[in-house]
């Protein structure tokens, strides 16, 4: 494995053995970045001088023999972590020139633990999208074909780990923005429970399913990110106070007496042949690793799309109010009144898809449709969540596709909204639900990556872990990488 | 199936939401909403009678806490983001005349 392409914990080594410095292997990202970046478009912010001054001090620490954890491990943050003094946009013309006066929780830790922020990566406005095609700075390439969609929203993130440009990064998922971009750019990423990681600092879409998560070479490097993102936080009321689990040191316990269920409802129409025959593929795998398949059903999840496009629109919509042009963010020019710079502000500021969402939040919300739409997407979603509950009864864990293609073509579904939405078929009733949810490399078709979804039950993050860390011991498709050098 | 979102209802929710259109964009704004809630209407196969509605995904309480100033943040480090600010206030256009 080339170095821009080595895990976490290759790197920690290395670092740890001295046979390069923190200095050398943040310059080695820049320089990639320089050259790559142009192309691949997955970096919005690069902050060279601050990283190559956490580095230098990295070094310092690890010559002491000091330091954290994750001490001169060079990664990304999507741009929707705020990052104090650092440009942080959310991929939109809204926030193009806000600098945030505080840091995301979650960004501080991976700082304090000694993690060096090369940039900020590119996103799809607000985190709404399925492509990265709808940021303000333009659409990422997939570092796989060029002509292909990274997925999205943390596609810059996802691209940026790919093609080498970072060790690894983070996203975040409110309904698939973590799992379908690691699975079309051949990563791990993976989407804790809700309330896991922080949501402080981490700008909001629909605070209800947004979750951070860590994105990946590997699964191992995965539990070594979970175990410094997550954890209590009192400045998010909805941040779980509960242990974090040693994720890495339970890793290697086999999965022998593992129950995986299988269920029907994933393979849908809509589900690539080529993608399914991968998939089932790789369930062999698990079965030689000593788990067991069982048959599931998950009746209501047919319905997770339908009740994620009314509960995520209007909480986007509540939201997104708060940009106003009046504290932060775009104000057009020369308003002739309040009304005046809210509407042209706010008009001018978001692009079509927020704007679309947030319109059918609003209706959704609005008095003699609330009943009819979002209290009864909140009904199917305690459904969605009882079918989960009852599975996890019987079985450990649940497998099937991440997305229903590999990556399409950059402008291929501009034009087709709903076939858009329909990416994320697979992953939204893990966030309506609030459970784990992780997708790892399972195989290719037609040299594109294909991801396995892995789903566990609430705070079994480790569950996941172990599973994709196995699967990754058995299987070398999270090695493999795009032909894309200098 | 009939549209659920007219020109009329547009109007008010873009109103609402403080969003304008443009006149030549009303058209296309109005099929691109119809089209997402022709999908959500799948929700009417769903039996919710008895069904209470989920909020929270974990369902956990509120956390309360003490309302007390616990940091602070250097007014210049916020105001700096703001378009218009002078002596300490936000300005906006004129609203009382």
């Amino acid at each position: 494995m080339t170095r821009p392409f080595s895990s976490l914990s290759q790197l920690q080594s290395q670092l740890k053995d001295r046979s390069i410095s923190a200095t050398e292997l943040t310059q080695l990202y820049l320089d990639r970045i320089e050259q790559l970046n142009p192309i691949l478009n997955c970096y919005i912010t690069v902050d060279e001088e601050h990283a190559l001054e956490r580095a230098r001090a990295a070094d310092q620490q690890l010559a002491r023999g000091s330091g954290g954890p994750l001490t001169g491990l060079p990664i990304s943050q999507k741009d929707i972590f705020c990052i104090k003094d650092t440009t942080t946009t959310a991929g939109s013309k809204m926030l193009a020139n806000f600098r945030p006066p505080y840091s995301a929780t979650c960004s501080t830790k991976l700082e304090q633990a000694g993690a060096i922020t090369l940039g900020k990566t590119n996103m799809d406005e607000f985190a709404m999208g399925s492509s990265n095609e709808t940021s303000f700075f333009g659409p990422v390439k997939n570092p796989w074909d060029l002509l292909r969609i990274p997925g999205g929203s943390s596609g810059g993130s996802a691209a940026a780990v790919a093609a080498g440009l970072c060790a690894a990064s983070t996203g975040t998922d409110t309904g698939g923005s973590i799992r379908q971009p690691a699975a079309m750019c051949g990563l791990t990423g993976l989407k804790p429970t809700y309330g896991r990681i922080s949501r402080w600092g981490m700008i909001a879409f629909a605070s209800s399913l947004d979750q951070a998560g860590p994105m990946t070479r590997t699964a191992q490097d995965a539990a070594l990110l979970l175990e410094h993102m997550a954890g209590y936080d009192p400045r998010d009321a909805t941040s779980l106070d509960e242990p974090i689990p040693k994720y890495s040191q339970e890793l290697s316990q086999p999965l022998s007496g593992l129950k995986i269920g299988v269920c029907r409802q994933f393979f849908s129409e809509g589900l690539d042949n080529a993608v399914e025959t991968v998939i089932r593929e790789a369930f062999k795998i698990f079965e030689q690793l000593g788990a067991t398949l069982v048959d599931i059903e998950l009746p209501n999840t047919p319905l997770s799309v339908s009740a994620y496009y009314v509960i995520a629109p209007a909480e986007c919509s509540a939201n997104l109010s708060r940009y106003d042009g009046v504290r932060f963010g775009h104000r057009c020019s020369d308003p002739k009144d309040l009304q005046d710079l809210y509407q042209r502000s706010r008009g001018e500021g978001f692009g079509n898809e927020v704007k679309k969402r947030i319109l059918v939040g609003t209706f959704a919300l609005s008095a003699g449709y609330y009943d009819a739409f979002y209290r009864r997407a909140q009904q199917v979603r305690r459904l969605i969540k009882n079918d989960f509950v009852e599975a996890f009864d019987h079985v450990d864990l649940i497998i099937g596709p991440t997305a229903p293609t590999p990556a399409f073509k950059i402008g291929e579904k501009v034009d087709n909204p709903v076939d858009m939405y329909l990416q994320d078929i697979f992953t939204i009733s893990a966030n309506l639900a609030g459970l784990p949810a992780m997708s790892i490399p399972a195989g290719q078709v037609e040299g594109l990556p294909v991801g396995l979804q892995l789903i566990g039950n609430y705070l079994q993050e480790g569950t996941l872990l172990r599973a994709g860390h196995q699967f990754q011991q058995a299987t070398d498709w999270h090695q493999l990488t795009p032909d894309i050098e200098l | 199936m009939t549209d659920l979102v007219n020109e009329t209802l547009l109007k008010d929710l873009t109103t609402l939401a403080q969003l304008p259109f443009e006149p030549e964009q009303v058209s296309s704004t109005l099929s691109a909403i119809n089209e997402v809630l022709e999908l959500v209407t799948q929700l009417e196969n769903a039996e919710t009678a008895e069904i209470a509605p989920l909020a929270h995904p974990l369902e956990r309480q509120q956390v309360l806490r003490e309302d007390a100033v616990t940091e602070n943040i250097d007014r210049s480090q916020l105001s700096r983001n703001a378009p218009s600010f002078e002596d300490g206030l936000y300005f906006v256009p004129k609203v009382i005349e």
